[in-house]
């Protein structure tokens, strides 16, 4: 039995062994500075679209701004997905095309795409939070916390 | 000098957007952590920020830098909920964060499902 074991966890070393030697070795400066710049571009995108939206339009409050900003972000990133512009991005911007706002609408956009075959109920519907339900959920979870804490720090 | 000042504050958008993406980038190479685990870490931070009053500071130097990755969705749904909980009273927390941030949430699931109406996913 033991020596069963033993042969069995000396062919998973080796196994994981193999594997290591298979799986293609990403170079990591590389990978980080594709990141680093495509992260970065798309944040100046950002800012340059809320400076002109300023200039077109001076009395608008700051909070309004910062709407129109991620709105126009969020339509462009989910035109690219649907004209498959997005693929090519993120196969090279790894986290630097996932966590700007872009990501979170490509995320939705790409998993509501994919279901389209199984309807617009059960498909498209079902499906569109599928990536992006953690960071929805999480989010209004833990923000409702910090209201509630606020206020009642606050309060005493 | 108002041009010089423009350009600076360029140059700290994308260092700061484009740091944050390499952080993300270096924990998805490093740890066995999944981006949907690591943009959930990055919303909480932002959430945290918020709730402790420390973003808005942040956000005056650094502006789309910080405000386009995921932390700044997290500080809306923060400072959305914190605002409507001081005006309404401790129910305002419930609503405050998906008011605050409906422009963008809203906007995102029309077109997606705009999009996937006009267009097929191409095989991969």
């Amino acid at each position: 039995m033991s020596e069963n074991t033993n042969s069995v966890s000396a062919r998973n070393a080796e196994y994981n062994e193999y594997v290591n030697t298979v799986t293609p070795r990403t170079s990591i400066p590389k990978a980080l500075f594709h990141s680093f710049t495509i992260g970065g571009l798309t944040c100046v995108i950002g800012q340059a679209i809320g400076d002109i939206v300023k200039i077109i339009s001076p009395t608008m409050s700051k909070d309004m701004i910062g709407n129109i900003t991620s709105m126009i972000l969020v339509t462009v990133a989910i035109l690219f997905t649907g004209l498959g512009f997005f693929d090519v991005i993120a196969r090279q911007g790894g986290a630097g095309s996932f966590l700007p706002i872009t990501g979170f609408a490509n995320a939705m956009a790409s998993a509501s795409m994919e279901f389209k075959t199984e309807g617009l109920i059960f498909g498209t519907s079902v499906k569109l939070f599928s990536v992006v339900g953690p960071v929805v959920v999480n989010g209004i979870v833990w923000s409702t916390v910090a209201g509630l804490l606020n206020l009642w720090i606050m309060g005493l | 000098m108002e041009i010089l000042r423009n350009i600076g504050t360029y140059a700290i958008v994308f260092a700061v957007g484009g740091g944050l993406c390499a952080i993300a980038e270096l924990l998805i190479v490093r740890t066995k952590l999944t981006p949907a685990r690591i943009l959930v870490i990055f919303l909480i931070v932002g959430i945290a920020l918020e709730g402790i009053g420390v973003y808005d500071y942040i956000f005056e130097v650094c502006k789309c830098g910080i405000s386009v990755p995921i932390v700044g969705f997290g500080a809306a749904l923060a400072k959305g909920s914190i605002e409507m909980a001081k005006s309404v009273g401790f129910i305002g927390a419930f609503a405050g964060g998906l008011v605050r941030t409906a422009y963008g949430v809203g906007v995102a699931i029309f077109m997606s499902y705009l999009v996937t109406l006009l267009f097929t996913a191409k095989a991969k």
